[in-house]
């Protein structure tokens, strides 16, 4: 049988090789073959799920609450350091102080991120927008969504802060954060699937200590993190409860 | 739920006396001062299946004026403000019961007598099939949609 392995395709494309590397690692550590499939939008990824096609994945918040409570996965580990948090963006030389200046009819650039664009959508509200009167492009990157602003084709943008501070500082210097969320609370996790439940724990122990041998450690590193940490199941049925309210 | 206590009151007060769905009732005071929303935070609490709180954020923590050894423990309608409509709360109460989400904006009392606009979203807490407690997350509204929130729950009180 082989398992299947994904990642929420909200990490920088850098990282692509990396995830292969930490791939090759994970099924040299099972002794199972595990295919990587790296999909290059939230719409097929989720596509994937329904269909079946995911047994292992690193999830954003939201694909994790659908796996949870709908699919049977569960969060094992999630990296150390701080939870998932968004930014509205605009030029820097835009006309819009704080998110209450926004008027109707507001253009807005954004990806097909759902964690970003949810959580998004709630930093405008307090401008009383929301979808029908703020008019919406879509682009495939976080990077297409700065160039937008860069240009003038668009007053605002959804980021993950993470995206944001990862741009070159030419880029930032001509961009600025209308409002910064401070959710504290949501974050990616890596989740197993009914398919390997029975070996669930021997992979929790496995994620546990990557970070004790200098390989390990190396791949972790490179996807940009210092170790994995445990998650409490308890943890995670809040985290699904507080993203529930942000849906609505 | 004792009494608010006139010292911890900042600015010209009215006092009130609120009487709870319980039957109890609890002497507060009220000034017309708002506490702006911070932006970008989300509020947030726990309670257990009969509404008393046991587990806050620092923002619910920061915006109530309490301290969290005076929330933890204590009913959620310790932050009550009387221009809310006991009717909202019926509301709020039937349809988490039942297992589904309500949404509403609400006018929050504080601890020196002033309030907080949020609009609010409370979930059951549902584990092994069973309502274990309910999680309120709140957000800033905009101020239009608390001006008319406002006049709602004005025309509900009939005042
Ligand atoms: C999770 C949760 C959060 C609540 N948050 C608030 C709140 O922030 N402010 C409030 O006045 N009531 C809140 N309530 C409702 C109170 O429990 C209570 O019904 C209300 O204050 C009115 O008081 P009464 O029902 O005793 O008349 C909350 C209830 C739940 C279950």
């Amino acid at each position: 049988m082989t398992i299947n392995f994904t990642v929420s395709p909200s990490f920088p494309n850098e990282r692509i090789s990396d995830w292969y590397i930490f791939n090759t690692w994970l099924q040299r550590a099972l002794s199972l073959p595990i295919h990587l499939e790296l999909y290059n939008s939230f719409g097929a990824q989720r596509a994937a799920i329904a269909d079946g096609k995911v047994d292992l994945i690193y999830a954003n918040p939201f694909d994790a609450s659908l796996l949870v409570r709908e699919k049977g996965f569960r969060a094992i580990a999630r990296p150390e350091g701080p939870p998932d948090e968004m930014a509205v963006i605009t030029h820097a030389d835009g006309p819009a102080r704080e998110i209450r200046n926004l008027q109707p009819g507001t253009r807005l650039a954004c990806s097909d991120d759902p964690c970003v664009n949810t959580v998004g959508r709630i930093l405008l509200e307090p401008a009383n927008l929301d979808g029908s009167n703020i008019v919406e492009h879509r682009r495939e990157t976080y990077i297409q969504v700065a160039r937008e602003l860069l240009r003038g084709e668009a007053d605002v943008g959804f980021l993950p802060v993470e995206a944001f501070d990862g741009f070159s500082p030419l880029i930032r210097r001509d961009l600025r954060a209308l409002v910064t969320s401070e959710l504290h609370v949501i974050r990616h996790v890596f989740l197993v699937g009914p398919a390997l439940a029975e070996r669930s724990e021997e992979l929790t122990a496995l994620l546990l200590s990557m970070h004790e041998s200098e390989k390990g450690r190396g791949i972790l590193e490179a996807l940009g993190a210092r170790r994995w940490l445990p998650v409490q199941h308890e943890d995670v049925e809040f985290m699904i409860d507080i993203i529930s309210t942000l849906n609505q | 739920m004792k009494d608010m206590d006139l010292a911890d009151i900042i600015g010209e007060a009215v006092e009130h006396v609120l009487t709870y769905t319980g039957g109890h009732t609890r002497r507060v005071y009220v000034t017309p001062i708002e506490t702006p929303y911070p932006h970008g935070k989300l509020i947030v609490s726990r309670t257990d299946t009969q509404g008393i709180i046991t587990q806050c954020n620092p923002s619910f923590v920061e915006m109530s004026g309490y301290g969290e050894a005076e929330l933890i423990g204590q009913p959620h309608c310790l932050l009550r403000h009387p221009d809310m409509p006991a009717a909202a709360f019926r509301d709020l109460w039937e349809t988490v019961q039942a297992g589904r989400q309500w949404h509403g904006y609400v006018k929050n009392l504080r601890k020196d007598g002033g309030h907080y606009w949020v609009y609010a979203t409370v979930v059951p807490n549902v584990r092994d099939g069973r309502i274990v407690g309910f999680t309120s997350v709140r957000r800033e509204p905009s101020r239009e949609k608390v001006a008319l929130a406002e006049a709602q729950y004005q025309e509900m009180r009939g005042s």
